[in-house]
């Protein structure tokens, strides 16, 4: 079986990779890339544990080809901090305990990632329409829902 | 060793405060490895083939096309996992469920499976075994299941517990019965009595990560697993006992975990990749589908419970009754019995009974989740409860503080109460502002109490002291929510040190001494113990060393706030030694320091809890809405508050979507319609309010800073709570969960209809 040949951008680096057909975007980035940040809950896209942002636009990677990555630019969990600079999503979810066992934590931050850059002041319930992609069955979503609060007052601050 | 478990009033340091845990920045740059991000040089990846059908014998299965299909390494079904498990009947069905045997007796019950060297491979090995299949009759409902009339799912089976062995067998495997005093006695005093039937569906813990291991089984007949579980030296235990190894041969290292809740406590498809590991040898990679996760891992009972309470005009309860049948799955379980139990424990009570009836059906094999079958219990009972206050003419709280267990009460389950929260929980809740707020149209408010055991267990934790003063934290528990950051707390209190100076890591099977499982609400509360048992022990070290450096008696040091002391005027003009300056010198008096602890950590103390409710119902749709929910419950003594208010906030959350939405649906056939995300909806961000929490502390006399276990409690009283806000908004008492919009919908018209 010939592979198809990909070359694209992933966090900022050109990337290139052969992949099947049949491969999703979510296999190639796991199984091929080494990139396990993005979790596979469902593989239906139904849970959001895959989120990735392909060209600004909010993406489950386990609906995506492979194959369709071909010249776009992908944004995995991987690439939001800045070298040993944690994203104020990623800290303030840190400081809001926002996550307990932290499976769909990576899925939630690219979700509230997309969300604060097209409305960077959002209401709780635009916040909750905002991550209602993404399932979380520990925290209740009462402390993501604060997380995404406080750190869209820091960024807008910045 | 002479440890003193119970608990002295202290100031604390570190305990309380609300720090950031120590596995945060993986978990938020997506570096944590979980169960499916582990791999191997040279794996295989593993893919099981489950059957169809809600009830087969398995008359022949024909794996020889899959097994010539190149790239394919191994194929095994039941004949590679021979019973090796010596009469050990609930070891046996656990290899059964693993492995159908004879019959495939659920909807998704594994055949058989392969190792291939890709997945594609894999899936079109599957499709190549043929399984013959005979048809037997099946049945999925719990009620329908109980009947004489319905097909047998094991015709071994003889229901136990009843007065005389019975002649026939049953899909009731087991008969239990708890309480005290005279029901028909209690009956009888009563100017009052409710009874009622109600029933709750099947729901799946909904771990949003799917089981998932790696096995690697090595010629020189050692192993090792990496796999994603609450309880790895379980695992170890099982697993080796199936595949007929020396547990010590097997290695089980614990990945981060995606979410349990009880339903990471048994081996699923672990056993099947050791399997097929040793017959390919090589590395096997085992990941559940999110399909097979439903049909096959999980669930919890399906319920159908009778109440019967009786009380006087003046609110006392004189009589309680209970009737429970529980789903198990097709292997016989305990789950009836402990709803049995935990049913009227909040409860004083002079006559109390309750009978639990043990089910089985074709469906998954019933496991733990989060206080099991405490909820749907909790339900029924505190539905009554509520519907006999208003007959009486009571406020809900009132009645339940005047009839509530104290300390020094018999519980209705045996044992007699030490200190308990279930008074100030209510008091709290009498007194919460939420009670008094005012509600709008088709809005009602309900309330509701839950009780929960707590377990203590085998507990094993190791505290070694770095020559840089850092110490590091091993412990056997798996970290389900956030306990390596209330262990490192508590490692900090007593060692008088500072937080950022601890470091607690989950051990592997090979690195540290048995541990239970993470379940019963355990792992701070046992893991706290044994901890607190280690740095003590390492502060005896401590203090030789400092004696040794100062070159005194020992008895003349003391531990304060992380430093030796030399008591006494002759030592005036010694100063102090902190942790970090002995820990310097450590190579040159004595070597490494370290304390170590081994304890069964008894005395866990019971909890409860109490929730109020605000639900709107549109009465043209039926559609539930939770518009204000608030938790109240004791945690003994909140290690680290947040992730207190986390597990009492997820238990919420996980009841709100059990009250309203989630439930198993089978088909006529017995094939489960809805095993996805999509059809199956947990509550969703948009679905829910923010959820508040009040920590209440009454503690623990049996553990030194007085902690309770706090996971479980929170998933108890929400079923009911929210049942008795639906029936106060819709004016009609629902009596099925879950209550989604056309049930509730039905129990509207047809008190319209009754009221015409």
């Amino acid at each position: 079986m010939a592979g198809i040949a990909v070359s694209t951008t992933i966090n900022g680096d050109a990337v290139e990779y052969l992949c099947q057909p049949d491969e999703t975007l979510l296999d190639v980035l796991r199984d091929r890339l080494g990139l396990t940040g993005a979790k596979e809950g469902c593989g239906t896209g139904d849970c959001g544990a895959c989120s990735i942002i392909l060209d600004d636009r909010l993406v489950c990677s386990c609906l995506v080809l492979g194959a369709e990555a071909e010249g776009r630019r992908v944004e995995t969990i991987e690439g939001m901090a800045h070298g040993d600079t944690l994203h104020p999503l990623q800290q303030k979810f840190l400081e809001h305990a926002a996550l307990q066992c932290g499976i769909c934590t990576p899925g939630f931050l690219i979700a509230a990632k997309d969300l604060l850059a097209k409305n960077p002041d959002p209401t709780e319930e635009e916040i909750r329409f905002g991550l209602a992609g993404n399932l979380c069955r520990c925290t209740g979503y009462d402390k993501i829902v604060r997380a995404v609060q406080d750190a869209a007052i820091v960024m807008k601050g910045a | 060793m002479n440890f003193d478990p119970r608990f002295s009033g202290r100031k604390f340091a570190s305990v309380g405060t609300r720090p950031i845990r120590p596995d945060g920045i993986d978990k938020v740059t997506g570096r944590a490895r979980y169960g499916a991000d582990f791999n191997m040089a040279g794996q295989l990846v593993g893919r099981v083939l489950r059957s169809p059908h809600a009830h087969a014998r398995i008359v022949k299965i024909d794996t020889s096309k899959a097994e010539k299909l190149a790239g394919v390494k191994a194929v095994i079904t039941a004949a590679d996992l021979p019973d090796l498990t010596d009469g050990d009947a609930a070891m046996y069905d656990v290899l059964d469920n693993c492995m159908a045997r004879t019959k495939a007796l659920y909807d998704g019950h594994a055949v058989a499976a392969v190792a291939a060297i890709d997945a594609r491979t894999a899936r079109q090995a599957l499709k190549l075994i043929e399984v013959e299949y005979e048809l037997l009759p099946h049945v999925t409902d719990v009620d329908e299941a109980a009947k004489h009339t319905a097909p047998l799912i094991n015709d071994a089976i003889f229901t136990e517990g009843l007065e005389e062995k019975p002649v026939k067998p049953s899909n009731v495997t087991k008969r239990s019965q708890f309480g005290h005093g005279d029901v028909h006695q209690g009956f009888g005093q009563a100017d009052f009595i409710v009874e009622r039937s109600f029933k709750t569906e099947q729901t799946h813990q909904g771990y949003i990560e799917p089981h998932a291991c790696v096995a690697n089984f090595s010629s020189d007949g050692t192993a090792d697993l990496w796999v994603c579980t609450q309880g790895h030296f379980v695992y170890r235990q099982h697993c080796a006992q199936l595949l007929g190894m020396e547990a010590s041969k097997l290695r089980v290292t614990s990945s981060e975990i995606g979410g349990g809740f009880g339903g990471k406590t048994h081996v699923w498809a672990e056993p099947v990749a050791l399997a097929l590991s040793r017959k390919a040898g090589r590395p096997v990679k085992l990941v559940m589908t999110r399909d097979e996760v439903f049909r096959a891992s999980g669930p919890t009972s399906a319920t159908s419970i009778d109440v019967k309470i009786g009380a006087r005009k003046d609110g006392t309860i004189t009589a309680a009754e209970a009737t429970l049948r529980y789903s198990c799955g097709p292997y016989a379980g305990s789950w009836a019995e402990i709803g049995a139990m935990t049913a009227f424990a909040c409860y004083k009570l002079d006559n109390v009974k309750t009978v639990g009836y043990e089910v089985l059906v074709n469906r998954p094999k019933t496991a733990a989740y989060r206080a099991p079958s405490a909820p749907m219990a909790a339900f029924a009972v505190e539905s009554a409860v509520d519907e006999l206050a208003k007959k009486i003419g009571m406020d809900p709280v009132d009645f339940r503080i005047k009839n509530a267990a104290q300390e020094g009460t018999r519980s209705s389950y045996g044992p007699v109460y030490g200190p308990i929260g279930i008074g100030p929980t209510l008091e709290a809740v009498k007194s919460h502002p939420h009670m008094k707020a005012p509600l709008g149209k088709n809005q009602g408010r309900g309330m509701a109490c839950g009780f929960w055991f707590n377990f203590g267990g085998q507990t094993c934790t190791d505290l070694n002291i770095g020559m840089d003063g850092s110490v590091s934290l091993a412990v056997g528990t798996v970290d389900v929510g956030g306990s390596r950051a209330s262990l490192s707390l508590v490692a900090a209190e007593e060692l008088g040190i500072d937080y950022s100076q601890v470091k607690a890591i989950v051990a592997d099977t090979s690195s540290l001494g048995y541990n239970d499982m993470t379940d019963g609400s355990r792992g701070t509360f046992s893991s706290s113990m044994a901890t607190i048992s280690a740095a003590r022990n390492a502060i005896l070290i401590l203090r030789e060393r400092a004696a040794q450096m100062w070159d005194i008696a020992v008895d003349d040091v003391v531990w304060e706030k992380g430093h030796a002391i030399a008591k006494g005027e002759k030592h005036g003009n010694l100063g102090k030694l902190s942790l970090k300056e002995i820990a310097v010198e450590s190579g040159k008096t004595g070597g490494p320091i370290a304390g170590h602890s081994e304890l069964v950590a008894d005395g866990a103390g019971v909890s409860f809890a109490t929730h109020i409710c605000d639900i709107e119902v549109d009465p043209d749709t039926g559609a539930a809405r939770v518009i204000r929910y608030t938790v109240v419950q004791d945690a003994g003594k909140a290690v680290h508050p947040t992730y207190v208010e986390g597990q009492y906030q997820g238990g919420a959350a996980q009841g709100i979507g059990w009250a309203l939405n989630e439930e198993y649906i089978y088909g006529k056939d017995g094939r489960l319609q809805n095993a996805g995300f999509l059809d199956y909806r947990i509550p969703v961000c948009s679905d829910l309010p923010m959820i508040d929490t009040q920590i209440l502390e009454i503690p623990n006399p049996n553990h030194p800073y007085g902690v309770r276990g706090v996971g479980e409690t929170s998933i108890v009283p929400p079923l009911a709570a929210i049942a008795n806000a639906v029936s106060n908004a819709a004016g009609v008492r629902m009596t099925h969960i879950p209550m989604s919009p056309p049930r509730i919908l039905a129990a509207i018209e047809a008190e319209r209809e009754w009221s015409k």
